[in-house]
């Protein structure tokens, strides 16, 4: 081997035998193995670690990755209709460069001082959704939707003492189960009661009555979704949060943002603590695991006190007229107080919170009232024009926002078969609802947004007329 | 960063960038959208009129209005003014690696960005075999049968098994007299944290001459009412509990489960292996460990591993291959249910397989040699600086991956503490190390941990910046108290985070307060 030849790991700098040998002699140990004098003998591995072959050459590394995902089919290639918790809206392009920058990518904590910029673009995230939601807290996003609505409960059992929570009956079965989760089960001493409200047949919204027969003293709070998980505006809102005062109950709403350049935010209508999703606003749906949910409040100190997350505020400097940026009441949290903390947290989606800062920067009041506008427009265009299929139903055919829930029976054919077919033509067919929602027969959940056109939507009712055979 | 022992000269860039609040001008726009087609307007009608009575918002939200550029100039501005990482970050429990942007530009890609997890399983067949091509070296890693991505970082992983614990119990009509979850003071405050949010009672134990509670402290809290340990292993101060297996024996013979939350994986990867040690499950922090970038918090993964026996009791779906395909087997009648939504932040386990790809068996065991060697070279040439003391000093010679420090001594003699000293380390482009979790076991604590990107030179200008910051301590105290100098602002004024009158978690909030003295505007 020439001196300068070496096996050197491009990811380790110290990867050579040299520098080893150096460092070596500094502390005085003879071996490297010597160094593992703790781990007693009979810990170590029983047998050698078998893993496929190193790929060390990036060249190599990327033709294997990109070979393997090869073998997706992507939304850009087929004509998508999913939604159902991951939708696909318009990412612009500078949401990307600015989260991939290694500033912001990269690394973990440092001072307020050290992350000034960092710290600033999430106060930034906070007071744009501040905007949108017109409440004057909001915390950094926790994990999920269901991961918001779990924690809001969590903050509502603990204000009121009561354990007990309404929720609506068409709720995506996946958010009900990380709930459930979180409001523990029967044996645990602090359970949460989840006590689902019967829906109305006309609008999709709460059964007010049947609202009215369980909401009692021991209901912690009444949760429900403008829009919901099958894209209805819940027209009641006041009402409903009026009778949860009534009741001493908090009203949490959930609340797609995406939706608030033209629906009225849950401050306005009477939610204590709103919640939703943040992945509309700027984050690719990555299979999934672009999702983050936000949390927020008035700026009350009874609310302030039970949040579970970081709280990000401003604040002055030793230069006065500069600000500067520091977690509040973050020793209320789980690193703070460890098992009498705020139920917990740690690493979240806080990358996502700058791609929607940057995201509802570059929109502003007008593009979100356009985005909204056009969405609403195309949906319903999209559900007039599948409506009118022979043998096909609107469930709801007014008031939803972006999804709607196509009914097929009358097609005879089932929405397994329908979306085989659709596949077949290049298009991903709505989620199927038939096992969730047996009610609703056979029966489709359809998302329509910005990133559709009037010919995508009439490709798809021209897939579906010829596919039920009309 | 420097060969020679000389400090480079730093300073952060300075943009006062005002608050995107602040910025713009009415009716600029840094987005447009389409509007509706002719042919679509006239099916619907005008866009208001589609949402219900009352329902439509009344006035505009207060959003910034900016051109592209202005927006991009102010988030570039931003991130400039975060130092993060373009030095040296050696911080402590958190494993600070290089993030290869090659994961990056393929997860960029729309073979990954734009998948809908709903999709049909035959269009997600290679993030599948991805998924399941990780999940098989996480058990060589570990020794277990099947692993989980959905957690969204390692506190949710330590929740994902306080569900699986609860389900577990519950399946064996155990769980209302099971409500006792045992961690120690050392582990990190989630484990604690998520136990009781689960439900649990947390029994902590507390550390004895060694650095670790004793066998004889857990026998003392074991009981039929024990559902599950929750423990590190080697801590935050670099010491290996060699007891560990008589402690898995102990607490399965009370009839728990044993958690094994491997937060600090690097220094004993590919050295031994969870489920070898009898644990019945595991947790890597695939953002640490695993080479997927931090993200300044998230999107994390916490990859949540199990025994067989538990198996069934965790989070649907789970990967599975089966003729040759793969599919996603939600057919799990005990499982706990959903911990978050979909399976996982999957890009970020997509780049954790990168990473273990890239770097192989070979590679993997030589990181954690590396990592352990530099942190017992950072002892030596730590333990020469004056004012500085190893945690635990007969706790051996040799530490693993990190070592927890105290600037006791310093603070004794110069009034200058952990927190001032990491405001000052900034100012050498050196971001702040890792203090310690609460509570503080030794005074004035702070944490380094090398691991194996950083070169030997990284290393030395590090302990430079230390020696140089206790001199300065020493000489001119005032110097680091008011640190920092160097930053794209000022130390900043601590009082009004903590005050109701004049905390503002968002810009109206500080519109309406600041008139209260609270912040600089």
């Amino acid at each position: 081997m020439r001196p300068n030849e070496s096996s050197a790991h491009p990811w380790m700098a110290n990867s050579l035998a040299d520098i080893k040998q150096a460092m070596l002699r500094e502390i005085g140990a003879k071996s490297i193995e010597e160094l593992f004098q703790q781990i007693p003998a009979g810990h170590r591995l029983k047998t050698p670690l078998k893993l496929p072959r190193q790929l060390k050459s990036e060249a190599e590394l990327k033709r294997h990755l990109v070979s393997t995902l090869a073998r997706n089919g992507t939304c850009e290639q087929y004509l998508n209709f999913l939604g159902a918790g991951c939708w696909q809206h318009h990412v612009p392009a500078v949401v990307d460069e600015i989260v991939g920058r290694a500033e912001f990518l990269t690394p973990v904590w440092g001072s307020p001082q050290s992350d000034h910029g960092r710290n600033q673009a999430w106060f930034e995230y906070a007071s744009q959704m501040g905007e949108l939601l017109n409440m004057e807290v909001v915390q950094l996003p926790v994990y999920s939707w269901g991961c918001a609505i779990g924690h809001a409960v969590r903050m509502a059992s603990r204000l009121n003492g009561r354990h007990e929570v309404l929720v609506p009956s068409l709720i995506d079965p996946e958010r009900l189960s990380v709930i459930r989760n979180y409001c523990e089960p029967v044996e645990m001493a602090r359970h949460i009661d989840i006590v689902q409200i019967a829906h109305d047949k006309k609008t999709g919204g709460l059964d007010l009555r049947d609202l009215r027969a369980k909401i009692s003293p021991k209901t912690a709070a009444v949760y429900f979704e403008s829009p919901g998980y099958l894209g209805m505006i819940e027209g009641q809102g006041a009402e409903i949060a009026k009778m949860a005062r009534s009741h001493g109950a908090e009203t949490i709403v959930g609340a797609d943002p995406i939706s608030l350049g033209v629906l009225q935010p849950p401050a306005d209508y009477g939610a204590d603590i709103a919640v939703g999703p943040t992945q509309p606003l700027g984050v690719h749906m990555n299979c999934g695991g672009g999702v983050g949910g936000y949390i927020a409040s008035r700026d009350e100190e009874k609310y302030v006190r039970q949040y579970n997350g970081f709280l990000v505020s401003i604040t002055g400097t030793a230069q006065p007229g500069e600000y500067g940026f520091s977690l509040s009441c973050s020793h209320q949290t789980s690193y703070g107080m460890r098992e009498e903390g705020r139920d917990w947290t740690g690493n979240s989606v806080y990358l996502w919170a700058i791609a929607n800062a940057v995201y509802m920067s570059l929109l502003g009041p007008q593009g979100f009232r356009e985005v909204g506008d056009l969405i609403l427009s195309q949906a319903h265009y999209a559900a007039k024009a599948i409506g009118r299929i022979k043998g096909v139903r609107i469930a709801f055919p007014k008031g939803f926002f972006k999804e709607f829930v196509v009914g097929f029976d009358g097609t005879g054919k089932t929405v397994a078969r329908i979306n085989k077919a659709l596949l077949r033509r290049g298009i991903f067919g709505g989620k199927d609802l038939s096992k969730e929602f047996p009610e609703f027969g056979q029966s489709a959940l359809f998302c329509v947004t910005e990133i559709h056109t009037k010919d995508d939507i009439d490709r798809l009712v021209a897939a579906l007329k010829e596919i039920v055979g009309t | 960063m420097t060969g020679k022992n000389e400090l480079r000269r730093y300073h952060a860039a300075v943009w006062d960038e005002p608050i995107v609040m602040e910025l713009g001008h009415p009716g600029r726009r840094g987005q447009v959208f389409a509007e509706a087609e002719p042919a679509v307007v006239k099916a619907v009608g005008e866009a208001r009129d589609l949402i219900p009575a009352g329902m439509a918002r009344r006035a505009a939200p207060r959003l910034p209005e900016l051109s592209e550029p202005e927006v991009q100039r102010h988030y570039l501005h931003l991130s400039q003014e975060t130092l993060g990482m373009m030095g040296i970050s050696l911080f402590g429990t958190c494993t600070m690696k290089y993030n290869a942007r090659v994961s990056e530009a393929v997860a960029a890609r729309p073979e990954l960005a734009e998948i809908h997890p709903h999709q049909p399983e035959e269009t997600l067949q290679g993030v599948l075999e991805i998924l399941h091509g990780f999940d098989l070296i996480l058990r060589e890693l570990s020794g277990m049968d099947q692993f989980v991505f959905q957690a969204g970082g390692g506190a949710d992983a330590a929740y994902t098994h306080c569900c699986v614990t609860r389900a577990y119990h519950q399946a064996r009509g155990q769980l209302q007299q099971r409500n006792e979850i045992i961690t120690s003071i050392q582990a990190h405050p989630c484990n604690a944290a998520t136990a009781a949010a689960a439900g649990f009672k947390v029994i902590t134990l507390q550390l004895e001459e060694k650095g670790y509670p004793s066998p004889a402290a857990l026998k003392a809290a074991v009981s039929k009412r024990t559902a599950a340990l929750l423990i590190n292993n080697p801590d935050d101060m670099g010491i290996y509990n060699p007891d560990i297996k008589e402690w898995v024996r102990i607490v399965h013979e009370a009839g728990g489960l044993c958690f094994y939350d491997h937060a600090n994986f690097n220094g004993v990867m590919g050295k031994l292996r969870a489920r070898e040690l009898g644990f019945d499950a595991c947790m890597y922090m695939l953002h640490k460990t695993f080479g997927a970038p931090k993200g300044g918090g998230g999107p994390a993964v916490g990859a949540y591993g199990c025994s067989k026996a538990l198996a069934p009791f965790l989070p649907a779906p789970v990967v599975v291959r089966e003729d040759g395909k793969y599919r996603l087997d939600f057919d799990r009648p005990q499982s706990t249910g959903k911990i978050r939504e979909f399976w996982g932040n999957v890009p970020q386990v997509m780049k954790a397989y990168a990473w273990a790809r890239a770097m192989g068996a070979e590679g993997i065991n030589e990181a954690s040699d590396i990592s352990v060697l530099a942190n017992n070279y950072m002892d030596k040439k730590l333990g020469e600086i004056r004012g500085l003391t190893r945690s635990n000093p007969n706790a051996g010679k040799w530490r693993m991956e990190m070592t927890r420090w105290s600037l006791g001594k310093l603070k004794e003699d110069t009034g200058v503490g952990t927190a001032e000293v990491a405001n000052r380390m900034a100012d050498f482009g050196v971001d702040p190390y890792w203090m310690s979790h609460e509570p503080w076991v030794v005074p004035e604590p702070f944490t380094p941990e090398a691991g194996e990107m950083y070169s030997k030179e990284d290393l030395d200008y590090w302990i430079a910046v230390i020696a140089r910051i206790v001199q300065e301590a020493y000489e001119d105290a005032g110097q680091v108290k008011s640190a920092p100098h160097a930053q794209a602002i000022h130390q900043i004024k601590g009082a009004p985070l903590e005050d109701p009158e004049q905390w503002a978690m968002t810009w109206r909030a500080h519109l309406r307060k600041r008139g209260n003295g609270a912040a600089g505007g």
